[in-house]
Formats: structure tokens, sequence, C-alpha cells
């Protein structure tokens, strides 16, 4: 017992450390983090989208506010949601956002990531961080942004931009659409639907 | 939607031009930006049915046949005939120093890189850039206005449905021959191969949207505006993003 608290103590400094994480350099740890296992494994690159979908569980995942995502995309229907509504919103697109990345990273080829320097201020509490990824056989980088938020447990983010488009946004139109037309359940429901098609293998459900 | 504060004149002659197009069409989704959405949304409809009976099932035997460093050449070839084109635009969006690099592309691709086989240029620390004459016209101070899917083409506005006319015209493969039968199958080649570079994005837009119709407009509205400023529009103030979550 003794020891354990002894344990916790010693490990209470390193824990603040690293919610103290600079955002760019959290990118860049999880980035490479990533990119190495996928390197290394072969399952994945042979497609096994399952497998992708635990490793974005693992790694991924916990750096996300997917609450917020949710809402973004959602939009002004956010409010009339209710907080019911709103958990299983947000886990639907969370689901859906981990099949489909989880598609994707089988993709995975060798790429090189540039980050560009962070520009921020010490007290700021939002930062946007900008990486230009350029493929192995093609010579046009394309630029991934991080939009980064600080909370108690360090830095979340809350939206990813792709070549400038939002991963978040995008989804907008189409869900303020299903909500007009089948309602808050209707736009859960297509959701569901949408994630229960299978993915060549079943991925990411947790 | 992308206005830069300037040529207020060219705003208002525009503005003009667009009223007319939009003029009667009643907003039948969601997006302002599209008042021709059941007529887009046909073309739309018609261009994915093409699109999988035969552009992309030929892509695919173009990518199963061919290995990738032939590909990668046939790539880097067209994309070095843009490239002209492009430093053209850089000027006339008034970034000359990047339209200096963009030369300089063109010129050590088509030497050095052997015809624009290989792009020596991007290893050599100038990356290539995206312009084209919506661009530039969107630079100049014109909105986009409405979204329209072009047939064959797909998403465009009609800003950009004009860049497309002066893009086609100043397009080398357009000047290149006087065989009307040579320059068809270079463009084929031309649009089997951009296509068989998309063919990841297009699978992974499959597994991503939930109505490919308007996730495709608004990731290419996105696209463009990101473009127009080249990589940093202004932010857009999101309505129900303003209460913090835990």
């Amino acid at each position: 017992m003794k020891i354990a608290n002894c344990l916790l103590l010693a490990l209470l400094p390193l824990l603040a450390q690293a919610q103290a994480v600079a955002p760019d350099v959290l990118v860049k740890t999880i980035t490479d983090e990533v990119t190495t296992t996928l390197k290394k494994d072969k399952d994945i690159q042979a497609g096994d989208t399952k497998k992708a979908g635990a490793l974005i569980e693992a790694k991924i995942v916990p750096h996300f506010n997917f609450v917020r995502m949710a809402r973004i995309a959602v939009g002004r229907n956010w409010r009339s949601a209710t907080p019911e509504q709103q958990k299983e919103l947000t886990s639907e697109f969370k689901t859906l956002l981990v099949r489909t990345y989880s598609s994707a990273l089988v993709n995975y080829r060798d790429q090189q990531i540039d980050y560009k320097p962070l520009r921020a201020k010490p007290e700021d509490n939002e930062v946007t961080v900008k990486s230009d990824v350029t493929q192995s056989g093609s010579s046009q980088p394309v630029s991934i942004d991080y939009e980064m938020e600080k909370t108690d447990n360090g830095w979340k983010i809350y939206d990813v931009k792709v070549g400038g488009v939002s991963l978040v946004t995008t989804y907008r139109d189409t869900f303020a659409s299903e909500v007009r037309e089948h309602g808050i359940d209707g736009l859960i429901k297509s959701l569901a639907a949408k994630n229960r098609e299978p993915l060549g293998s079943k991925a990411g459900r947790s | 939607m992308e206005s830069r504060s300037r040529g207020g004149i060219k705003r208002l002659s525009a503005a003009l031009l667009l009223a007319g197009s939009l003029a009667g069409c009643a907003a039948s989704g969601g997006n302002p930006a599209d008042p021709l959405e059941k007529v887009n949304r046909a073309v739309f409809a018609f261009n994915d049915g093409a699109d999988k009976v035969v552009f992309t099932p030929v892509a695919r035997g173009y990518r199963a046949v061919l290995p990738g460093f032939f590909r990668t050449g046939v790539s880097n070839f067209f994309s070095n005939l843009e490239d002209v084109w492009v430093s053209v635009n850089d000027l006339l969006q008034g970034k000359f120093q990047q339209g200096l690099e963009d030369f300089t592309r063109v010129i050590f691709n088509s030497t050095f890189g052997i015809a624009g086989l290989f792009d020596f240029a991007s290893g050599a620390g100038l990356p290539k850039h995206t312009e084209d004459f919506g661009q530039t016209l969107g630079s100049w101070g014109f909105e986009s206005g409405p979204y329209v899917v072009i047939p064959f083409i797909g998403p465009s506005t009609v800003r950009d449905g004009f860049g497309l006319l002066f893009d086609y015209k100043a397009d080398l493969v357009y000047w290149a021959t006087d065989s009307v039968a040579v320059r068809n199958s270079l463009y084929a080649t031309r649009a089997i191969s951009n296509r068989a570079n998309l063919l990841d994005a297009s699978s992974l837009l499959e597994q991503a949207a939930l109505d490919r119709y308007s996730f495709v407009r608004d990731a290419w509205l996105q696209r463009r505006r990101n473009l127009v400023y080249d990589g940093n529009p202004p932010r857009e103030r999101d309505e129900s993003d303003d209460e913090p979550t835990k």
C-alpha cells in the first residue's frame, strides 16, 4: 500500500508534465508513433481495417474531443437535442470517423511530414498546428492542419483539415438536411445504419 | 463567399453576372451556395454512373497493368505541361516569386527531368503549386457564385466554370498538335492518369459520406476557398461553436 502511494507520488510530476506537452509536439509524437507502427505492421498494410481501427482507438482517439466535433457537425440543431441524443450523436459520429480513417490507414504509404512553426502565444487556448504531407511518388504536398484546444487533460484536437477541407464541417449540410427531414433521431438512425455497413472487415467498433 | 477586398467594380460586375443565374431559383436544400441543387444532383448522379461504369474500371485497369514508376512518369509529364499555366496564373495574381519558382520548375523538369517525366524540381526544393484561372478570378475579388456540377467534369462554380474555359484554351495539350486523334489520346491518357491518382480518395469518400452529393459539394467548396486564399482562409465563425464542452 505504502509502496503504491509512493509510486503514485513519484508519477504525479510525470502526469503533470504530460499535460503540459505543447500542441505541436503532441501532434508530432502521435503521428510518429502511429506511422512507425504502420510501417512495421504487415497486417494493416495488407488491408486489415480491424487492426487499423484498434490502433486508432489506442493511439489517436484519446487526443480528440469528439463531443465538440459532433457539436460542430450537427450545428444549431445540437441545442435542441437532449443530453441522451447528444451522447448518441457523439458516439455514432466518432464511430463513423474511426471507421473512415481505419480504411484510410490501410492505404498508408511512406510519407514525408513537415511541420510548420507553431504561431501561438503561451496563453492561447486554441491553436492550429499546420503540417505538409508529401506522399512518396507524388510531387505536391497536401496540407494537414489540426485545430486544437487546451483542456484540463492536455491539448485536444477538435478538427482536422486536409487540403483545407474540414473533416467535421463537411458533414454539416448533410446532417442539417437529415435533421430537417427526419429529426435528430433520424440523423442518429442513419449514422448508425452507415456504421453497420460492412467495411471489408468490421473495424473500429467500440 | 471568397471576397478579397479588391476591385469593387469587378465584384459588382461579377455580382450582376451571377444574379441572372441565381434569380428565380428557390433554394431546395440547405446550402445557400447551391441554389441549383436539383439539377446538380441529377448531373452528379449521371457523372457518378459514368464514373462507375467507365472511368473507375479503366483507371483500375491502368493501375493494375502499369508499374508505379511508369504511372508517376505519365502524371509528372502532364503536371509539367500544366505548370506553365500555373506560373502564368501566379503572375496574374501578383505572386511574382511563386511565379518565378513555378517557371523554374518547368525549366528544371523539362531538362533534368527529361521532358517532365521526373519531378526533379520538387526534390530540389521547389514544390508544385495548384493554380488555375478560377483561382485567379477569385484573387481578383470575383465571388464564386452558385455551385455547379458540370457533366463529365464534376464539381465547379459559375466563376470556376468560366475559369475552366480559359484553362482549356491555355492547355498546352490543346496546342501541342494539329492531329485531333493525337490530341484526344493525350486528353484521354491524362484523364485516366488523373482518375487513377484519385482511386484511394474515392474509396475513402465512399466510406466517409452519408450523402455523397452534399459531402462532395461541401468538401469541394472548402477546398476551392482554401486554394483561393493560398491555404490561409479567414476563419469562419461557427454559430454552434460558442459554448465550451468538457
